[in-house]
């Protein structure tokens, strides 16, 4: 393919040193070795923020080099679990960006009310903040009796977290001010009770979603949904591997169903710009047209 | 090796909160037929909207663009990090991470520099503005040993001199110059890969 004339060329042997080249090969080969040994496949994730966190780690090991890391994590499962925490940024917080929670009740919720039974997919959720705050949402909406929400991601640790709905109690300000910026027309506090550190969100949020581990680069959909969620996750991706993920959700998407994205995210760098229209002049909200 | 040193493809620009004004001065001198990128990471709030993006715009007739994940990398474009994301460099675009914050910030300076002078090596310019904190001395300090051209606002020029004055500490063979020298600096920076033919 050519490259634009504007678009600025990497540096290919030029001004970099022997250190990044060599970095670069301990990396690949990293990589290949936790996919071949333990199954897990990083080796399409954007490369920078990759390098990023296995230098990180490296460091936080006591090791001198990255091969040295490579030795460690194949031969230590423990030191591959911490690796994997790492890998998989799972920064997260209750309505992240409240102006999306809004523009989705003013936007898709009259559509999902369309529907006598909705199914939703959050893929890579995390420790669940954002499924916990859809539930509460389609609560106060009155649509979640009707409502299953499949929530996934590759890390099961992650998830066993989510299943105990329980988040920091020291979030809970902050949150409380999402909620109301998201449109929440009820008190934040009638969801959980402070327990030890941690917020308890009363089990009948979770009554109706379902959490397991799914990759979202080996594994194939598994249902239609009429709404998927995939926020901040496909930024860790590579853009080939972006639009391979974008064909699964394509699939598992129900004709006019909803794709959201995180805020900086788009599908405008992706190949399924044209088989979605924008529902939403401010937030990345999405319905596939065809 | 080939001259690498002859010019710059890339301007990147840290400052934080309340770096608006010396921001603006900036845009505003470079000039229309810029050949390098110029990507600004400015600390700010969480949720804080399009605003800094529009007031920069105002200044300049070139394009200026809040960046999103995967967007390119183009010479004679002005980028803005977006807030509550680190903005990583990837050789021909941008990548973003939610990676937690680094030293209190995201967008993390540091986090910026480092990847840019990984990607572009000895073409790369870091500039650290007023500021009042220390980010952006590491990544400028990876930028130099990367080959790449380090600039310090004066810190005496400075409406907080922390940051500038961090810089200098890091990276003694950085440039120092008050801020209109400065900018005129960057202005006349040469290109490293004008009129590009094919690769
Ligand atoms: C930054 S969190 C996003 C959480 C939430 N969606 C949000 O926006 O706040 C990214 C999540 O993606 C998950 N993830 C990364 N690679 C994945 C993959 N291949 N398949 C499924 N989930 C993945 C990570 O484990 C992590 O929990």
């Amino acid at each position: 393919m050519a490259v634009p004339v504007t678009k600025l060329a990497p540096d290919h042997g030029r001004g970099l040193g022997y250190e990044t080249d060599l970095e670069r090969i301990e990396i690949e080969l990293l990589l290949e070795g936790v996919y071949r040994h333990y199954g897990f496949d990083f080796r399409s994730y954007a490369y920078a923020s990759i390098r990023r966190r296995l230098l990180k780690r490296t460091e936080a090991e006591g090791l001198r080099n990255i091969s040295e890391l490579h030795a460690r994590i194949l031969h230590d499962t423990d030191a591959m679990e911490l690796l994997l925490l790492d890998l998989s940024v799972n920064v997260t917080a209750m309505f992240r960006d409240p102006s999306f929670y809004r523009e989705f009740r003013a936007q898709v919720i009259p559509l999902l009310r369309t529907y006598p039974f909705i199914r939703i997919w959050h893929a890579g959720c995390s420790t669940g903040e954002e499924v916990f705050s859809m539930a509460v949402l389609l609560e106060e909406e009155g649509l979640y009796d009707r409502t299953r929400i499949y929530a996934t991601d590759i890390n099961d640790m992650v998830l066993q977290r989510a299943r105990q709905g329980i988040f920091p109690l020291d979030r809970m300000q902050e949150y409380t001010e999402n909620y109301i910026r998201a449109g929440g027309t009820r008190s934040f506090s009638e969801y959980y009770t402070a327990k030890y550190d941690g917020a308890l969100f009363a089990p009948t949020l979770s009554r109706n979603i379902v959490f397991s581990q799914h990759n979202l680069v080996t594994d194939r959909s598994f249902s239609e949904f009429h709404v998927i969620f995939c926020r901040n996750v496909l930024i860790y991706f590579d853009k080939a591997l972006q639009n391979r993920v974008h064909r699964l959700f394509y699939d598992s998407l129900v004709m006019f169903g909803v794709m959201a994205l995180g805020s900086k995210e788009s599908l405008k760098f992706s190949q399924f710009e044209s088989s979605y229209e924008k529902i939403s002049a401010t937030e990345k909200l999405y319905r596939k047209t065809h | 090796m080939t001259t690498a040193e002859a010019g710059y493809d890339l301007v990147l620009v840290g400052t934080s909160w309340g770096g608006l004004a010396v921001l603006r001065a900036l845009v505003t001198a470079l000039p229309l037929s810029l050949c390098m990128a110029v990507v600004l990471v400015q600390h700010r709030h969480r949720d804080s909207d399009h605003l800094l993006r529009t007031l920069l715009q105002e200044g300049t007739d070139l394009p200026v663009d809040e960046i999103e994940d995967k967007m390119a990398l183009e010479q004679g474009r002005i980028y803005v990090a977006p807030p509550n994301y680190h903005t990583l460099i990837e050789p021909g675009h941008f990548s973003l991470s939610t990676e937690a914050p680094v030293r209190h910030s995201r967008p993390s300076i540091d986090v910026t520099f480092h990847s840019a002078a990984d990607s572009y090596g000895a073409r790369t310019v870091g500039v650290v503005l007023t500021g009042a904190n220390d980010d952006g001395s590491d990544g400028l300090r990876r930028i130099v040993e990367r080959g790449g051209l380090a600039l310090v606002q004066d810190p005496a020029t400075a409406e907080s001199p922390a940051m500038p004055a961090a810089a200098i500490r890091a990276v003694p063979k950085a440039r120092v110059m008050p801020l209109l020298d400065l900018v005129n600096f960057v202005a006349s920076l040469p290109a490293g890969t004008p009129a590009r033919e094919g690769r």
